[in-house]
């Protein structure tokens, strides 16, 4: 049985179309990776799977029920970590918990064992009787993912994460987050940053313009769209034009960023043979979901 | 329209925990400030005053702001309180991604209020009583009436701050809606030496019918009028009540 599925799932404000006939299928115990430039639809996208909003138009199922009809029971099994601060701030670290689990009904003793235990992993124990406004950013962010794991989710929504967040407490949050995808939880993240989605997900979805673009493992869409590894030119203006009319003459896959060109798809390297007489400044680099990411959404700004 | 479950207890519990953490920041505006009133108008002004059965001053207006302290009360929390909770710490975002829903946050926001004018309106009539200001037995049901008050103002209170813009909007509110209230609802005197179209505004004003239902429990003195006051504050109530739940799913459900 799928986890989240989703069939024509369109979101319209006023004059902007935010989700446009989305159809999805998150598989249990996968994660999957919500990609695309702001705008792209991704937390509009989020707020309707996690029932706050409801579609213009199209349906939900979580665990095979239906979000119009069952939104209480699909939210109650549900975790969210949203990518805005909304702890509590008239409450402490540990009455943000205590608070959360009983919107839960999760009896009060078992509410403080699973507290104490979360913000032990998350290295938060020390700040239990904290107010909100005395955190760093980084805790609050981990203290946002405490609060989502309060139920014991099946399926863990997450918007960004590790924004914000040290090296090392990013590392800490990818380390809890794979331990949870090996006790099978399910996990819907949404990132702007590739190296988490390559390192967390299993699939990963392209989002532009309130549409999925492609969707796969993140090593088929690097060698679908861009090829195992990169070779990247730095161009002077003045040779540049020379060094495209090469690559063209040579039929390579390539673009052209200002001060760069980026080569794909190599598939021998006879194909690049003499090139470096050509630019000097040749160099090769192996292939991210980057690459892919800017392939799909271009490279101008979206907003 | 979507109707709120019991879960609307966890939103008031959550209030109530925060009310009972910070509570000596907000008990002298609720608790010193109307003894201050009474007896500042009441001492003070009525020495000047004499009504024409004999009552003291002090006697005629302490009904008055027992009702409208508890109005005071109600219409903080579920202004600038719930405000600040919905669109400065985006408490009910978080709230509405559990198994509660928008219903249940509207429901525990103007029970709360509502809580908060049974606070205040039972703290006020025991001060009075301690005064020797309260004459009947009767008077034992003024809490539940604070309360049922405190349910109308907790929800037109609501109903405005769910299509209010900015937090400053509330300066109209109180400005135009809440103050003139309290000066012409019958609180300081009689509306009786008014011209007919300010009686008649006083009387769809909702701290009216309030204000003599209170007095009236406070002095053991009925009449029939009262049931159609009765009658006034339940219609108010579930009018606004109704309205707050479907403008506050629009606000927050988008």
């Amino acid at each position: 049985m799928s986890s989240i599925k989703t069939k024509d799932l369109t979101k319209k404000f006023k004059d902007l179309l935010a989700v446009d006939s989305v159809n999805l299928e998150v598989q249990e115990g996968e994660c999957f990776g919500l990609l695309g430039p702001n705008g792209a639809g991704k937390t509009s996208l989020i707020r309707m799977i996690t029932a706050v909003s409801l579609p213009t138009k199209g349906d939900i199922w979580v665990l095979g029920n239906n979000l119009k009809t069952h939104s209480r029971q699909v939210k109650a099994i549900m975790g969210v970590v949203p990518q805005v601060d909304n702890l509590d701030e008239d409450l402490t670290v540990l009455q943000n918990l205590m608070t959360f689990a009983r919107y839960f009904n999760i009896p009060k003793d078992e509410a403080y064992r699973r507290s104490m235990e979360l913000l032990n992993l998350l290295e938060l124990e020390n700040k239990r009787n904290s107010h909100i406004r005395e955190l760093s950013g980084g805790m609050k962010r981990r203290l946002l993912l405490v609060r989502g794991l309060i139920n014991l989710p099946k399926i863990l929504i997450l918007d960004e994460p590790t924004i914000g967040l040290d090296p090392q407490a990013k590392y800490l949050v990818w380390h809890k987050l794979k331990e949870l995808k090996s006790q099978g939880v399910t996990q819907l993240l949404c990132t702007q940053n590739m190296e988490e989605a390559t390192a967390l997900c299993d699939r990963v979805a392209i989002m532009h313009q309130g549409k999925i673009l492609s969707l796969d493992s993140p090593q088929e869409l690097i060698s679908r769209y861009v090829g195992n590894e990169v070779w990247e030119i730095e161009v002077d203006p003045d040779e540049r034009s020379m060094i495209v009319k090469e690559l063209e003459n040579r039929r390579l896959d390539f673009e052209d960023i200002v001060n760069k060109i980026h080569i794909f798809h190599i598939e021998s390297y006879e194909s690049l043979t003499g090139l470096k007489n050509f630019a000097s400044k040749l160099r090769q680099r192996s292939a991210t979901l980057e690459d892919v990411f800017f392939r799909l959404t271009g490279r101008s700004l979206l907003e | 329209m979507r109707l709120f479950s019991w879960r609307f207890i966890r939103v008031w519990q959550r209030n109530r925990d925060v009310f009972f953490r910070l509570w000596h920041s907000e008990a002298p505006g609720f608790i010193a400030e109307p003894i201050i009133i009474l007896l500042a108008m009441g001492v003070g002004l009525g020495a000047y005053v004499g009504l024409v059965d004999g009552q003291e001053y002090i006697e005629f207006i302490a009904p008055g702001i027992i009702a409208s302290y508890a109005m005071f009360s109600a219409s903080f929390e579920c202004t600038y309180g719930s405000f600040v909770r919905m669109e400065y710490q985006k408490t009910y975002d978080a709230i509405i991604a559990t198994p509660l829903n928008v219903e249940d946050v509207t429901a525990g926001e103007i029970i709360w209020g509502a809580t908060r004018s049974f606070m205040t309106g039972t703290v006020i009539l025991v001060i009075a009583a301690a005064f020797q200001l309260v004459h009947s037995p009767w008077a034992v049901l003024i809490p539940a009436v604070s309360f049922l008050e405190g349910i109308m103002f907790a929800a037109i209170a609501l109903l405005f701050t769910s299509i209010v813009p900015a937090i400053y909007s509330f300066n109209y509110y109180f400005t135009l809606f809440i103050t003139p209230m309290f000066f012409f609802s019958g609180v300081f005197f009689p509306l009786s030496s008014f011209p007919q179209i300010v009686q008649a505004l006083s009387w769809v004003a909702p701290l009216t019918p309030v204000v003599h239902l209170t007095r009236a429990l406070v002095n053991g003195e009925f009449h029939a009028y009262l049931l159609g006051a009765l009658a006034l504050i339940i219609t108010l109530t579930t009018l606004f009540f109704s309205l707050s739940l479907f403008t506050m799913r629009r606000r927050l459900a988008i």
